[in-house]
C-alpha cells in the first residue's frame, strides 16, 4: 500500500524507534519500554477521569438551564395574565437564548461522551497488551541470546508501541475536547453571572426582576383579597375554603 | 494483513479486502490533496465499515504490529494531514 494508510504506519514506527533508541542493551530496552507503558496507562486513567469530570459539569449546567427554561415559561405566562406583554416578551426572549445554549450543550456532551468511549476502549487494550508484553519480556530475557533477543524485542516493542501511539492519540484528542468544553462551560457560567441568563425571579438584580416581583406580590394580594371575600360570603364556595 | 482502526482495535483481513482498501485509499489520498473533507471522511467511513464487517478482530493481548493504520473520520482535515506527515498527530509518548 502506497497511499495514506502506509504513511500513517511509517510515522508511528519512526516515533517508536526514536523511543527505543535510548536504551543500549536488550533487557534494558525491554524494561525501559515497560516503564513507558505503565506511565502511559496512568496517563490514560487520568484522561478518563478528566473527561468524566468535565462531562458532569456540563450535565449539571444542562439541568440548571432546563430549570430556567421552565421558570421563564411560567414567568412569561404570569406576566401575560397580569396584562404585561412587554415583560412576557422579555421572558420569552431569554428563554430562546437559554434554549440555544441548551442545544449546543447537548451536542457537546455527546461529543465528550464519544471521546470518553474511545479512551476507555484504548485503556482496556493497552492494559491487555502491557500484560502480554510483561510476560513476553521475561521469556525473551531468559531464553534468547543478545542478537536473537534484539529481533524479538523489536517485534514486541513495535506491537505494543503501536497501541501506545493509538492510546496517546486518544488521550490527546480527549484532552483537546475537554479543554474546549471547559472553556465553553466557563463561558456559560459567565453569561449566567453577567445576568444574561439569570433566573429572573431570584434576587432583585434587574428592573425586570423587581417589576415581575411586584406583579406577583400584587397578584398575591388580589388572591388573598378574593379568599377573604370568599370567607365573608361563606357557604357559596365551600370547597375552596377547605384548602 | 493486519489493519488497525485507530481508537478501536486491530483486525486481520483477507487479500480481497486489501485490494478494496487500496482502491479506497487512493481515493482518500486524492480527497486529502483536494482539501475535500467530506469525500475523505466518506472514504474513511467506508474503509472502517469494510474492515469491521469482513475482518477478524485480533485478541487484545496480541502484540503483532499492524501493516496499516486507518484513522477515524472525525478528525479534521488538518489533523488527518498531520497524522500522515512527519510532524505526526500522534503525541510524544511519556518521557
Amino acid at each position: 500500500m502506497a497511499g495514506l494508510l502506509s504513511r500513517a504506519s511509517t510515522v508511528v514506527k519512526a516515533k517508536l524507534s526514536k523511543l527505543l533508541d535510548r536504551a543500549e542493551d536488550p533487557s534494558e530496552t525491554l524494561d525501559y519500554s515497560y516503564e513507558q507503558q505503565l506511565r502511559l496507562l496512568q496517563d490514560v486513567k487520568r484522561g478518563v477521569a478528566d473527561v468524566t469530570t468535565s462531562k458532569k459539569r456540563l450535565q449539571m449546567q444542562t439541568t440548571q438551564l432546563e430549570q430556567s427554561v421552565l421558570k421563564l415559561e411560567t414567568q412569561a405566562r404570569d406576566a401575560l395574565t397580569a396584562g404585561r406583554e412587554d415583560l412576557a416578551r422579555a421572558a420569552l426572549e431569554r428563554k430562546a437564548l437559554v434554549q440555544q445554549q441548551l442545544q449546543s450543550l447537548d451536542t457537546q456532551v455527546a461529543q465528550l461522551e464519544g471521546q470518553q468511549q474511545k479512551l476507555v476502549t484504548s485503556e482496556k487494550q493497552l492494559q491487555a497488551k502491557i500484560e502480554a508484553f510483561r510476560s513476553q519480556k521475561e521469556v525473551i530475557k531468559a531464553q534468547y541470546s543478545a542478537a536473537e533477543a534484539q529481533v524479538r524485542i523489536g517485534e514486541a516493542a513495535t506491537g505494543i508501541g503501536e497501541q501506545m501511539a493509538d492510546t496517546g492519540l486518544a488521550i490527546q484528542r480527549a484532552r483537546d475536547k475537554t479543554e474546549q468544553m471547559q472553556a465553553r462551560a466557563s463561558a456559560v457560567e459567565e453569561l449566567v453571572e453577567a445576568g444574561t441568563l439569570e433566573d429572573f425571579t431570584a434576587g432583585d438584580q434587574t428592573p425586570l426582576d423587581r417589576e415581575l416581583a411586584q406583579i406577583q406580590a400584587g397578584s398575591q394580594v388580589d388572591q388573598e383579597l378574593a379568599r377573604l371575600k370568599g370567607e365573608l360570603g361563606a357557604g357559596e364556595q365551600p370547597k375552596e375554603l377547605d384548602q | 494483513m493486519i489493519v488497525r482502526l485507530m481508537g478501536e482495535g486491530q483486525f486481520r483481513v483477507e487479500n480481497g479486502v486489501v485490494e478494496q482498501l487500496n482502491a479506497l485509499d487512493e481515493d482518500a489520498s486524492r480527497a486529502l490533496e483536494a482539501d475535500d473533507e467530506e469525500a475523505l471522511d466518506a472514504r474513511l467511513d467506508e474503509m472502517w465499515d469494510l474492515v469491521r464487517s469482513s475482518g477478524e478482530p485480533l485478541d487484545a493481548s496480541d502484540l503483532s504490529p499492524s501493516d496499516v493504520l486507518i484513522p477515524p473520520s472525525d478528525l479534521t482535515l488538518e489533523e488527518t494531514r498531520k497524522l500522515f506527515s512527519e510532524e505526526g498527530l500522534i503525541p510524544d509518548l511519556p518521557q
